[in-house]
């Protein structure tokens, strides 16, 4: 077990993201509400440790990693990174500040596919963000995109080929390469196997892991797929509908869960083991329009455990035990 | 256990796609066979020749792929002599399929009526009243709400896993013996996928059906299949009981298939990697066409290619060392397992 930091890299406070929906009238279209992709979202991320973000497809884990990285700005709420307020850094449109923090904080893309350049060669793209940063010096560059190909798997010989002709595999090892290009300290990997084959799955969550080890890199790690979570997670935050439902330790979220949602989503993973196949949750229906949600309980309707309450308060993300917050009215008690 | 008979059972099925890069040998002698009432897992990574499998069972290879060698033998008659017109008796009457992606399969400019209705009233000798009564029916069977109002609405209007459910609805509107399921859940986010698996497991007992599950996850193969096939570049590597594939795999590929699969139930641990990547079809590796990644290969698995062979009764596998690794991997549990009690 890797040592973590008390020293906290990333502090999301209050974080919403409202995306607005418009509807035609006659003259003019007016705003008919809008998509609260992410609401109220607080979590702090340490050194050297990997929060898992998961969630269904629309539950806002994607706009969430996209607004801390400031690629959408927030409707409102603050970030932190090390202590700068992100938001008024890009703000202040000092250019010099503004590329420290990107050179810091980088980003995996879910799609190897789309997120390369595909009329650039790999050493172009690898060798792009020492041009814009200019933390290399140019002699050094060539030696340097080198370092970085063999860092994350791939021979010499590769630089001068393009994207297309790369696997799937291949192409998540150059935006690996290109993210560590600036020597960042914060990475989030957005979904980064989910579009990969299983033999090689298990390569880039395994590369993820060295470089972690090697650099002394903190993740937050995006993803639906439950088993891959587990496998690099140190914690977990548990997305619902643009909130967070349940934040904690990986074990706890997959050996007792609270929040009923949570519950479900844990037992909807096929275990992988044949003989297992009763004590399944069920949810009925499925996940409802983020676009001007209920001010009750987002989960109400699809929930299992439901009481008067639910449908008359919104549970804020509560603390119900050691590193366990958990938004739910019954997270106490125990439900069967 | 008596094994019931083989209600399909595909030998040396060989389909290649003539390309202009090459003659890709997308499935290359092909055995395998679906048994009445059961579910097969057939299991493969992209590549491997599943899809190409299923669909040369229902002889819809999309050009310029052709079937070559091989007999599909479908309740004792071989499908490959089959003209088109008594082809089409078969698809979707006795045989049907679920696409992987529902947001494609279904045509999205005729109403859900429309495309059930088609199929319904091509194969059986209904009124159009009473097959829009059975289309309705088999909307409440897949459980759609509301299925008199929804039955006019158009495939757009439908949510992912809705759409699954219509696409199931039509592919049972025959009641078919023999049922294919692509991939039926990939698009789909993991509720919604208990969803579709459960129903889908119930309509196979409620129907009677055989059923050929086409996935690439474990874990779903592990609860819902009898047993398992597995492929890797266009050849069957094994075939076994579900239980038996996951306690003692024998061919080298599976092993390192399984030990691949991050587990829910266990925590961080490196996960073991299988080297390189999937070879080309064009120019497929000689011999065992796994060897350039396995491991446990000798010189001889570059010149032999394996047939299957029985391990035991009903467990086959197409490796050479099946015996040889078999042995080591039971030295390999041992010492895992004394270092634990130690």
């Amino acid at each position: 077990m890797k040592k973590l930091g008390e020293d906290v890299v990333l502090d999301v406070r209050n974080l919403r993201k409202y995306f607005p929906v418009y509807e035609k009238g006659i003259l003019f279209s007016k705003q008919a509400g809008s998509i609260h992709a992410c609401d109220d979202v607080s979590l702090t991320v340490k050194r050297g440790e990997t929060l898992g973000l998961v969630g269904e497809s629309g539950s806002g884990k994607t706009t969430l990693s996209k607004v801390i990285l400031y690629l959408v700005p927030p409707t409102s709420g603050e970030v932190y990174f090390e202590g700068k307020d992100v938001v008024r850094v890009f703000n202040s449109k000092n250019k010099k500040e503004i590329l420290d923090l990107r050179r810091k904080m980088q980003y995996v893309f879910q799609d190897p596919y789309s997120s390369l350049n595909p009329r650039m060669t790999v050493s172009d793209i690898i060798m792009e963000p020492f041009q814009i940063h200019g933390h290399v010096p140019k002699e050094k560059w060539s030696a340097r995109m080198y370092e970085l190909l063999r860092l994350v798997g791939l021979e010499d010989y590769h630089a001068e080929r393009y994207p297309h002709e790369f696997s799937g595999g291949q192409r998540q090892r150059i935006c690996i390469a290109r993210a560590l290009a600036v020597n960042p300290e914060f990475l989030i990997a957005d979904e980064p196997v989910s579009s990969l084959d299983v033999s090689i799955r298990a390569q880039i969550l395994n590369l993820l892991g060295d470089l972690q080890h090697k650099f002394n890199l903190t993740y937050i790690y995006i993803s639906h797929d439950l088993s891959t979570v587990r496998h690099i997670c140190d914690r977990v935050a548990v997305m619902y509908l643009g909130r967070i439902v349940e934040l904690t330790d990986v074990d706890k979220i997959f050996e007792s869960p609270r929040h009923p949602y949570t519950k479900a989503l844990m037992s909807a993973v096929p275990s992988g083991e044949p003989g297992k196949k009763s004590d399944r949750v069920i949810l009925p229906g499925e996940v409802p329009s983020p676009i001007n949600p209920p001010p009750y309980c987002r989960f109400y309707p699809r929930c299992l455990y439901h009481i008067p309450i639910c449908k008359k308060e919104d549970p804020k993300l509560e603390k119900i035990g050691k590193d366990h917050f958990v938004a739910c009215f019954r997270a106490r008690e125990k439900l069967e | 256990m008596e094994l019931p008979e083989a209600l399909l059972k595909i030998e040396n099925l060989r389909t290649y796609f003539d390309t202009w890069a090459g003659l890709v040998k997308a499935v290359d002698g092909v055995n395998l066979d679906v048994r009445r009432g059961e579910t097969l897992g057939l299991v493969g990574e992209s590549g491997s020749g599943k899809t190409v499998t299923t669909l040369s069972v229902l002889r819809i290879v999309p050009r310029p792929g052709k079937i070559v060698d091989g007999r599909i033998l479908f309740e004792g008659e071989d499908l490959l002599s089959k003209s088109e017109e008594e082809m089409q008796k078969i698809r979707g009457a006795k045989i049907a399929i679920i696409f992987q992606d529902p947001s494609t399969s279904l045509n999205p400019v005729f109403s859900i009526k429309t495309q059930l209705m088609e199929v319904i009233q091509r194969h059986q000798k209904l009124s159009k009243k009473d097959a829009e009564e059975k289309a309705m029916h088999l909307l409440d069977i897949v459980g759609i709400p509301d299925s008199k109002l929804r039955i006019n609405e158009y495939p757009h209007q439908f949510s992912g896993g809705m759409k699954q459910r219509v696409a199931i609805a039509r592919a049972l509107s025959c009641e078919p013996t023999l049922l294919f399921a692509d991939e039926p859940t990939t698009n789909l986010d993991v509720t919604i996928q208990a969803q579709i698996l459960n129903l889908i497991r119930d309509l196979k007992s409620k129907f009677d059906m055989s059923m050929v599950l086409v996935t690439h996850n474990m874990g779903i193969v592990a609860e819902m299949a009898d047993r398992v096939t597995v492929m890797y570049a266009g050849r069957v590597c094994e075939t076994s009981v579900v239980d038996d594939m996951f306690a003692h795999a024998t061919h080298p590929y599976t092993v390192a298939l399984m030990n691949a699969i991050p587990k829910i139930a266990t925590a961080k641990q490196e996960l073991q990697v299988i080297p390189g990547n999937i070879p080309n079809l064009i120019e497929p590796p000689s011999g065992c066409r796994f060897h350039p990644r396995c491991k446990y290969a000798k010189p001889i698995c570059k010149k032999v290619v394996p047939e299957l062979v029985e391990v035991e009764k009903g467990h086959l596998t197409a490796c050479l060392r099946w015996e040889e690794i078999q042995a080591d991997l039971r030295k390999e549990r041992e010492k895992a397992g004394r270092r634990r009690s130690s």
